[in-house]
């Protein structure tokens, strides 16, 4: 009563804050009309009322009429009414008169009126029970049904006695569709009068016992309703329920489902043990006998699952093939809390089945999914493709699936998963933009490898034109940042650079905090920053603000004699701003950095308060806790404990006593069958399931239910327990009898039925045997498949399903103490190759991430997929330990179009710490070189990755510069290949002919070379000549015929390669380009790569 | 379970509401709305919003919202597969799904969710069933109705939710014994700007039309049933059968439904029927870009592609469009910003081609974004995976029915991105 009058006022209050709303938004836009709501609103306090009585005076006289026509126009006219919401309750006396009406559809209509009205007037109501009381009497299974129906929907206190009866009486009704109404009647006296609890319990005790599937469906919600927490009614039904839950109808299905996941998580003992031994022997045993499953369980001590556990895994499985997707996320569910885990992943394909249906049904699979692949990346790592986001999917598809992909990424597959990224990137859609680049922040903290070629990814964001991605990248550069501070001082300095043209606060308070935070490194900038926020401190955002006190007061400590001045201006303005947080911060902040006499002692520690060392902070997916709720609930969606959610416990230690699930009914059946139940069973038959009527089917199936009904009427009219259930054994046996002459559609029902029994007729003995065979080894076959996949994770995770919470910290802690790693900046000596490795080709991925600054190279399409060759630059004998490596990336080079990117490895072989390394003169002195940044120190034994920028003009000249330490300088020099001077260039096939026709005569080189057979193939040769030159792929509609494209990097002439296979392993390689120097120095390499291959 | 269900219309009134259990409040609503207003499409509005004392659950289809009230804990799919059971036999019933047509037939309506759920848990939803409960409205019925004063609520009780085969209606009589088969695959892909696959999968489905009189049991099998990856039924298909022989075996229910939907092992590999050429360019410093596309089949097996229909969200900037299509008819909405072709079959011989200039808005600089290219495409008589029928049995019944298997292929979400070609010059950073 409380949580209903609560829930009024606060709906109340609801509405009462959107007409606020809407009078609002009047009064702001003077909208010109009123919304038809308002309109129906106004109409209904004023003229209209005189209307709408009059209407309802004509229903009246209507209803009263003695044409059943007009009664049942007046009827659909007021059902009208209702459905619109409109009040119909003044008429409740006319209709309720109808109640008895002999017009099924009359009839039906003034049930909707009653049910939806009865509680308002509820003596009125009263006059309609008399005519339920008399149909519950009915000989019609049907009207019997209805009149409880409607009875039990009538929300009125007086009768929950009459109801109480009703329901009790239905219970016991031979018709199991009066039984299953009756179960649902429970749960409505339930909501009406929760103090009828203990007899309701009953009623569904009862129930439970019931064998027809129409029931089973419908009781278990009662139960769930009512006595979720009677977990000792379902111990004897659990086999019968398992057993019947293929023909359930689908409701009832995806409810038992759920029931059961929590049953079997109180009766079973854990299957995620390391020792668990997952051998199908136990379940013969358990077919066996049952003294003989006792014995085996006390004799293996390692994991033996339950036969029963088995038993509910087995039966639910066909239904992932279920169309309705309710079932199939059940079934899922229940797989993932109870299966063991090499068995889950028989669920995956079903799931992703289910992102092929409706925009509502992905959005939930969806998040399913992503919970699901944060434990077990395993499971779904196949099925990566489809996640791919798709133009045509909701926002919040697309951000669920980011959030799949981006726990998916590992290190085998994240170059793949960047690439998809940076088209998410350019998308229409900015935030998903902006939550993509989120994702790409989480791949980069998570997979240490590609850190750095996120990072560049995301700096080359900063100078996208959309706002939004901008600040989307500054917030996520400022979190990487932090894992690695020192190598980046020049990221920081671009970003100071960009400050004025960003407007958003957060992007703005983040740079703020990063210039406060590495003020040492950027000496010169910070205070400059500091001077501009000074200018406009008063209009800026509180966060600004709260950002700008910081720095003030981190430069203060840092370099006092500079920012003195400013600092205390700004203190001064903190001081005396509108918002209280900003004055407590100013205030605070003053009293620790501003020496005093007060507070001395505080201000000793300022700078160790100010600037310690902060951990990076940990970017992790949304659905990490989500795992505490049970998958496919509400409350998994919300993220929220829903009202009415039941726990889901964690498995005992030692499983209760498993005995309590045998049926003894059974035994009694089982010594009273064969003797007295012989000539029942012959009768039966020819009632029931007769050969025949199998056979002809056409015979309709109502009346031979209804024989069921009445023969078993005959036999029952004791009513006793023992009675029914010989009845079921006979109903069972007699088609185990028909199944063995024809294949009926029952046929599912008798095998999983027999499968309980403890009896074995000899023909179900061979029929199990097989298909217990063919499932034992779709499950071994699956098992092998999820064994590959626990191999590829990392052990922790097996642990952690025992304990749940503890070892996730574990995981988490052993990140950080990685990531602390690299923020001490002392680069193992194994960090180091390990980017170069990766990073070729992931830079290439994220060159795209920048849309206008290195737009001139937007034409490079195909990824480079040569073997990347590394010269040696500096051998460390001649470079005092010092050595130097470099190879072509195959990038566009950042720094400028024009210009080849070289990446350079320096590794200190010596033993002493290499200081300020950095590029000196170069030769000829009008070459252009992009150098590094000076590296500061070099530790002994490790190395750095440095990219370059060299301007060779298109000639392969050599580059000669000098390679600086502190102490020392080498000449060096970088002679570039010829395929490395050119960029791939995309270009139809139609294209491609057409420019190749400009360039003929002078432009054209050509050679015949022959190739051996191998290599003839497509693939063979893009690989070859990809290797020699950095060119892309152009599409060929002849097979013979190989084409490639590309630019030469400073003049962007273009270079067309041709290659014509011809008979007998030879072929024509032709190249035009204006360049001819180059073209034969290509012809030369390419020649020599393809006849060498 | 299922408290109340509202249907609300795109411009936001409620137009029905239904309630199982005492009534809910239509304020509740509100919370609705204001989770519409947060989003900027309507398919953007969460499918699950919780209220402080409620859940509500929605479902849009044919731009209609079918909002579901509920209190307590229970699996959201359930609520959403059940409300789209509802649209779909809304459909069965009248046709359509409109507004107009859940308004004409509002009494059917009611009857209809009346028998679907009893106090929120779903009771019929087999089209079947219903059936037998209330008849669907014609209007040869509607006019006997109106004289004889009969109604559309079946006399009969609902036989089919008693017997084994609670999908089938019993009595079955019909003059033509016909069964008909459609495979329908659908592919789905993602193209990327130089014309590579990134992804491309194919389901697929069997929709049957069974008009077949008395029980009769059906037998069909596959020339390669290996295809089949991942299956999943009506319920009338025996998964045993399946299991062991690959064999689909089932007593069909009466009428139109869909017998199984597949989708088709990743191993092999999907031959893309269409191939897409395009070049989009914006130049920066000038207000027009360049447009030009050009389509054609390939991989077809000699089938013609048809009913080609090609749409593209251009950038924000575009102001309009000038283009010229070598056939069909192309639509931009200078308000949505969508491009529409409508191309017909393509010539193989003269394949079609869209060309021209697009209008940016003068002075803005020339659009980030790149546009995807949707797809849309049918293939008659050819099932792109290959998968073959081999053949359909009757059991049961005396009779000869005429047995029909049609084939078709078509484009699922089939989307080819772009990518843009810049002509700027680099200025250093």
């Amino acid at each position: 009563m409380n949580g209903s009058l609560s829930s009024l006022r606060s709906e109340a209050v609801g509405a009462m804050r959107t007409m606020l709303v809407s009078a609002e938004s009047l009064q702001l836009t003077l909208k010109p009309e009123l919304s038809q709501e308002e309109q129906a609103l106004t109409h209904t306090s004023s003229k209209a009322k005189e209307t709408h009585k009059a209407r309802n005076e004509d229903l009246k006289e209507m209803l009263e009429s003695n044409k059943e026509s007009l009664k049942l126009e007046a009827m659909k006219r007021i059902v009208g009414l209702i459905s619109k919401g409109k009040n119909a309750s003044e008429l409740f006396p006319a209709v309720v008169k109808n109640v008895a009406s002999k017009n099924i559809e009359l009839k039906k209509l003034v049930y909707v009126y009653l049910v939806r009205y009865a509680e308002e007037q509820q003596d009125l109501a009263l006059l309609s029970i008399s005519t339920f009381q008399r149909a519950l009497k009915d000989p019609n299974q049907f009207i019997r049904a209805s009149a409880l129906r409607v009875l039990s929907s009538i929300r009125v206190p007086i009768i929950v006695p009459i109801m109480m009866l009703a329901i009790k009486e239905a219970a016991s009704d031979l018709s199991p569709y009066v039984r299953k109404t009756s179960a649902h009647a429970i749960q409505k006296l339930f909501s009406l009068d929760p103090d009828q609890k203990e007899q309701l319990i009953e009623v569904i005790e009862k129930l439970l016992k019931d064998k027809s599937t129409l029931v089973a469906g419908s009781v278990v919600v009662a139960f769930e309703e009512v006595c979720p927490d009677r977990i000792d009614l379902i111990h004897k039904n659990f086999r019968k329920l398992c057993n019947l839950l293929v023909d359930v109808e689908e409701w009832g299905q995806v409810v038992i489902i759920n029931m059961l996941t929590r049953y079997a998580r109180t009766q079973f003992t854990s299957p995620w043990r390391e020792d668990a031994m997952f051998d199908e022997n136990n379940e013969k045993a358990f077919y066996d006998s049952d003294s003989e499953e006792k014995k085996g369980q006390a004799d293996v001590k390692t994991y033996i699952m339950d036969p029963d556990h088995r038993l509910l895994l087995r039966n639910t499985k066909p239904l992932l093939q279920s169309r309705n997707t309710a079932v199939v996320m059940a079934v899922a569910q229940l797989y993932w809390h109870l299966a063991p885990k090499h068995e889950v992943s028989i669920v995956t394909k079903s799931l992703v089945r289910l992102l092929r249906s409706h925009r509502e049904v992905q959005y939930v699979v969806l998040q399913n999914i992503a919970t699901m692949s944060i434990q077990r990346k395993g499971m779904f790592e196949p099925y990566m493709k489809s996640f791919y986001v798709r133009s045509t999917d909701s926002t919040h598809i697309k951000t669920l699936k980011l959030e799949i992909l981006t726990n998916l990424a590992n290190e085998a597959n994240i170059s793949t998963i960047l690439r998809e990224f940076q088209t998410y990137v350019k998308s229409q859609d900015k935030a998903f933009a902006a939550a993509t680049i989120q994702a790409i922040g989480r791949c980069a903290t998570n997979i240490s490898e590609v850190t750095d070629t996120c990072l560049n990814g995301l700096v080359l964001l900063l100078s996208n034109r959309d706002e939004s991605v901008v600040a989307e990248s500054v917030v996520v550069i400022k979190k990487l940042l932090q894992t690695q501070p020192n190598q980046h001082s020049d990221i920081i300095s671009h970003m100071a650079k960009l400050f004025d043209n960003i407007t958003v606060p957060m992007a703005r308070a983040s740079i703020l905090w990063l210039m406060g935070e590495y003020c040492e490194r950027v000496p010169k900038i910070a205070p400059d920053v500091l001077r501009k926020m000074a200018k406009t401190f008063t209009v800026e955002e509180d966060i600004v603000k709260l950002q700008t006190v910081n720095l003030a007061a981190k430069l203060f400590l840092t370099n006092s004699k500079q920012t003195k001045l400013l600092t205390q201006y700004i203190l001064n303005l903190g001081k005396y701003d509108q918002n209280y947080d900003i004055r407590d911060r100013t205030r605070f902040i003053r009293q620790l950095i501003v020496p005093s006499e007060k507070s001395s002692t505080l201000n000793k520690y300022a700078r160790r308060i100010l600037l310690a060392s902060k951990p990076a902070p940990v970017l992790e997916s949304a659905f990490k806790d989500r795992d505490r709720f049970q998958l496919g609930t509400l409350s998994h969606s919300l993220n929220i404990k829903t009202s009415g959610y039941q726990e889901l416990s964690e498995w005992p230690a030692v499983a209760p006593d498993p005995s309590v699930r045998n049926v003894e009914v059974i035994e009694p059946v089982k010594e009273w069958a064969p003797s007295v139940g012989k000539a029942k069973q012959s009768k039966s038959e020819d009632k029931f399931y007769s050969d025949d009527e199998e056979k002809e089917e056409n015979a309709s199936d109502s009346s031979s239910s209804d024989d069921s009904d009445s023969s078993s009427s005959s036999s029952e009219e004791s009513g006793s327990e023992s009675e029914e259930e010989s009845n079921e054994e006979s109903e069972k046996t007699s088609s185990d009898s028909g199944k063995s002459s024809s294949e009926s559609e029952t046929e599912p029902k008798n095998n999983s039925k027999k499968a309980t029994r403890k009896k074995k007729p000899a023909d179900s003995d061979s029929d199990e045997s097989d298909s217990k065979a063919s499932s034992s080894s779709a499950e071994s076959s699956s098992s092998s498949v999820s064994d590959s996949d626990d191999d590829s994770e990392p052990p922790a995770p097996q642990k952690k399903s025992n304990v749940k919470a503890r070892p996730k910290v574990e995981v988490k802690s052993k990140k950080e103490v990685s990531l602390l790693d690299l923020d001490d900046f002392s680069p193992a000596p194994m960090n180091a190759p390990k980017p170069s490795v990766f990073s070729p080709s992931l830079l290439s991925d994220l060159e795209g991430l920048s849309l206008s600054n290195v737009s001139s190279a937007m034409q490079v399409t195909t990824p480079s997929f040569g073997p990347m060759k590394t010269f040696e630059l500096l051998h460390h004998m001649t470079g005092k330990g010092l050595s130097a490596k470099y190879h072509f990336p195959r990038q566009p080079c950042l720094y400028q179009p024009s210009m080849v990117s070289v990446q350079v490895i320096l590794t200190n072989g010596s033993d002493h710490t290499l200081e300020e390394i950095h590029v000196g003169d170069r030769s000829p002195a009008s070459l252009h070189i992009h150098c590094f940044n000076t590296i500061e120190r070099l530790e002994p034994r490790a190395s750095v990755t440095v990219s370059m920028g060299i301007d060779f003009s298109d000639s392969t000249q050599a580059a000669n510069f000098q390679l600086c330490t502190k102490e020392d300088q080498f000449s060096v020099s970088i002679q570039p290949a010829v395929g490395e001077l050119l960029m791939p260039s995309t270009m139809t096939e139609a294209d491609f002919c057409k420019e190749q026709k400009k360039l003929l005569g002078m432009n054209e080189t050509s050679a015949t070379i022959t190739m051996t057979t191998a290599n003839t193939s497509s693939q063979t040769i893009n690989k070859q000549v990809l290797s020699v030159a950095n060119v892309g792929v152009a599409p060929s509609s002849q097979n013979n015929f190989h084409r490639f494209a590309g630019r030469t990097v400073s003049s962007g002439a273009l270079v067309l390669v041709s290659l014509e296979l011809k008979e007998s392993s030879s072929a024509l390689l032709t190249i035009n380009t204006e360049k001819s120097i180059m073209a034969s120095m290509l012809l030369q390499d390419l020649k020599q790569a393809l006849t060498e291959a | 379970m299922i408290h109340s269900l509202f249907l609300i219309n795109a411009s936001g009134d409620i137009f029905l509401e239904k309630h199982w259990k005492s009534v809910v409040s239509r304020s509740v609503c509100d919370y609705f709305f204001e989770a519409q207003e947060r989003a900027t499409e309507p398919e953007n509005v969460p499918p699950v919003i919780p209220t402080p004392h409620h859940y509500l659950i929605s479902v849009l289809r044919h731009r209609i919202y079918f909002v579901a009230v509920i209190q307590s804990e229970v699996p959201p799919l359930f609520v959403i597969e059940f409300l789209h059971r509802v649209v779909d036999t809304f459909q069965d019933y009248f046709g359509v799904c409109t507004e107009a047509a859940i308004k004409d037939n509002v009494v059917v309506v009611y009857e209809l969710l009346e028998e679907m759920l009893d106090n929120g848990f779903p009771l019929a939803t087999e089209s079947n069933i219903l059936k037998e409960l209330i008849k669907p409205p014609t209007i040869l019925r509607t006019m006997v109705n109106t004289i004889t004063g009969s109604t559309n609520v079946g006399e009969q009780l609902p036989t089919g939710q008693l017997s084994v085969v609670p999908w089938r209606r019993t009595g079955v009589k019909y003059t033509n014994n016909e069964a008909y088969f459609d495979v329908v695959e659908e592919i789905d892909a993602i193209i990327d700007k130089s014309g590579s696959t990134i992804t491309a999968e194919i389901q697929g489905v069997i929709d049957a039309c069974v008009k077949l009189t008395g029980m009769p049991d059906l037998t069909l099998s596959f020339m390669n049933p290996r295809l089949l990856d991942d299956v999943s039924f009506h319920p009338c298909v025996r998964f045993k059968r399946w299991e062991a022989e690959r064999i689909l075996s089932f007593i069909p229910p009466d009428g139109n439904f869909r017998l199984l939907s597949y989708h088709v092992s990743s191993q092999n590999l999907v031959a893309i029927p269409v191939y897409v050429k395009h070049n989009i360019t914006f130049r920066e410093g000038s207000s027009q870009g360049r447009f030009d596309l050009t389509l054609g089949p390939k991989q077809t097996m000699g089938k013609a592609v048809e009913s080609v229909l090609v749409s593209s969200q251009l950038p924000r900037g575009v102001l309009n469009a000038n283009l010229n299509p070598s056939q069909g008819a192309y639509t931009f909405d200078p308000v949505t910003k969508l491009l529409t072709w409508d191309v017909g079959k393509i010539n193989p011989q003269k394949l079609p081609n869209l060309k021209g200039t697009m209008n940016l808005q003068a002075g803005a600089s020339k659009p980030d974004e790149n546009p995807t290219i949707n797809i849309q495409f049918k293939i008659q008589q050819m099932a792109i995976s290959g998968l073959k029928v081999n053949r359909l049995d009757m059991y049961g019944e005396k009779y000869k029915p005429f047995k029909g298997i049609k084939y078709m292929t078509k484009a699922g979400k089939f989307q080819v991105r772009t990518y843009q070609h810049f002509l700027m010059v680099q200025t250093s950073m």
